[in-house]
């Protein structure tokens, strides 16, 4: 089975403000409020972590929930991301780019 | 050899908007008469131009009023287009030209366009909201058509300066944000005063069976602010621009909803 792996999308402005993750896509400027397993996600997206990585170690331990389970919804989560041009899916590591990321602003 | 073609006086006139001057040439006197009159309380005689735009008359024709605002930028270049006028506009050198039939409303779009990309640069924007002046201080009341910013603006008391009853003009100078007054009317069709005053506040306007501000969280508060920005450019970076400017706002300008019934007594809670 291949692996997945998952870059933020550099050419979308975020922002986490009081622990809300908030994505504008820069194509149509859409605005997504992502739920707490896609912020984490998201987070996680460095490119270079594998997604079955990133839910065993940020998902799995964050919320009661089966691993098979979590790894389809995570899978599931990365892909609706990726319909949106948030996230970036490959089967290869992802190289690196410039983050639009910001933090928390209050 | 006689001149076949003479020449013809180029008419200028300077609108300044939010302390950004722009500067309108028009061949057409007539033209030039009615924005006079369309902009009478902010034509300036500064002889700096944040942008310079040279006016195209063109004969009637049909316009579809469907067609939307279409505005891109390709090789430094903006480009507007929306069925009665087109424009261009190159930020280095700030000039550009409108092709437009001789009416103010297609000038007065063109306008507003090129303000939210003046603005986007510094961290400003064009907002859908009603806003007043009282006591020194500037109060933004947002909301989509039908949220009650013209009844709003028609309850102000005397002692309220109004800026807008449609568009708020807000530019990041310094550590906050100053509000200034707009000729962009909206059913009260009463222009705006010509006056700025740093913001106080931004209501989020609900109409309810009682007058009272409620706290916002901060995640709404952004989502209902980038709800009302006018924005218009099909573009990433100011895409990204317009977001950010949005959240700076709101980390540092109070934003809270504001219930009220139609009656002059809402303006207690203000100022």
């Amino acid at each position: 089975m291949s692996r997945l792996f998952v870059a933020r999308n550099p050419r979308v402005a975020a922002r986490s403000l009081d622990g809300e993750m908030m994505i504008m896509s820069g194509r149509d400027s859409t605005l997504f409020t992502l739920n707490k397993t896609a912020t984490i996600l998201w987070q996680a997206a460095d490119g270079a972590t594998p997604l079955d990585q990133i839910v065993e170690q940020r998902i799995c331990t964050e919320f009661e929930v089966e691993p098979a389970q979590a790894q389809q919804d995570a899978e599931a989560v990365a892909r609706e991301l990726a319909s949106h041009e948030i996230l970036q899916i490959s089967e290869q590591p992802i190289a690196p780019a410039a983050s639009n990321v910001s933090g928390d602003t209050r | 050899m006689p001149q076949l073609a003479a020449e013809v006086d180029r008419l200028s006139l300077v609108i300044e908007i939010g302390g950004m001057p722009v500067r309108v040439h028009t061949i057409d006197p007539g033209f030039l008469g009615m924005l006079h009159d369309r902009y009478a309380g902010f034509v300036s005689s500064s002889q700096r131009a944040e942008a310079e735009f040279d006016v195209e008359l063109t004969r009637p024709t049909f316009v579809d009023p469907g067609e939307g605002v279409h505005v891109t930028h390709r090789q430094g270049r903006w480009s507007l287009r929306r069925g009665d006028f087109q424009a261009e506009w190159d930020p280095m050198t700030r000039q550009g030209w409108i092709r437009q039939t001789a009416n103010p409303y297609s000038i007065d779009a063109a306008l507003r366009i090129v303000h939210t990309l003046l603005l986007a640069r510094q961290g400003g924007f064009l907002l859908h909201s009603a806003s007043a002046i009282r006591n020194e201080k500037a109060f933004l009341f947002a909301g989509v058509s039908g949220a009650g910013k013209t009844t709003i603006s028609r309850l102000a008391p005397p002692d309220a300066t109004l800026l807008t009853d449609e568009i708020s003009y807000v530019r990041k100078l310094g550590p906050g944000y100053v509000a200034f007054g707009t000729p962009f009317t909206g059913e009260l069709a009463k222009l705006g005063e010509n006056v700025s005053a740093p913001v106080a506040a931004l209501y989020l306007l609900a109409q309810g069976p009682e007058n009272r501000i409620d706290p916002v969280a901060p995640g709404e508060a952004a989502r209902s602010l980038l709800a009302n920005v006018l924005f218009f450019a099909e573009d990433e970076q100011l895409v990204q621009a317009a977001f950010h400017a949005a959240f700076e706002f709101v980390s540092r300008v109070p934003v809270s909803r504001l219930t009220f019934v139609p009656d002059a007594r809402v303006w207690e809670l203000i100022g």
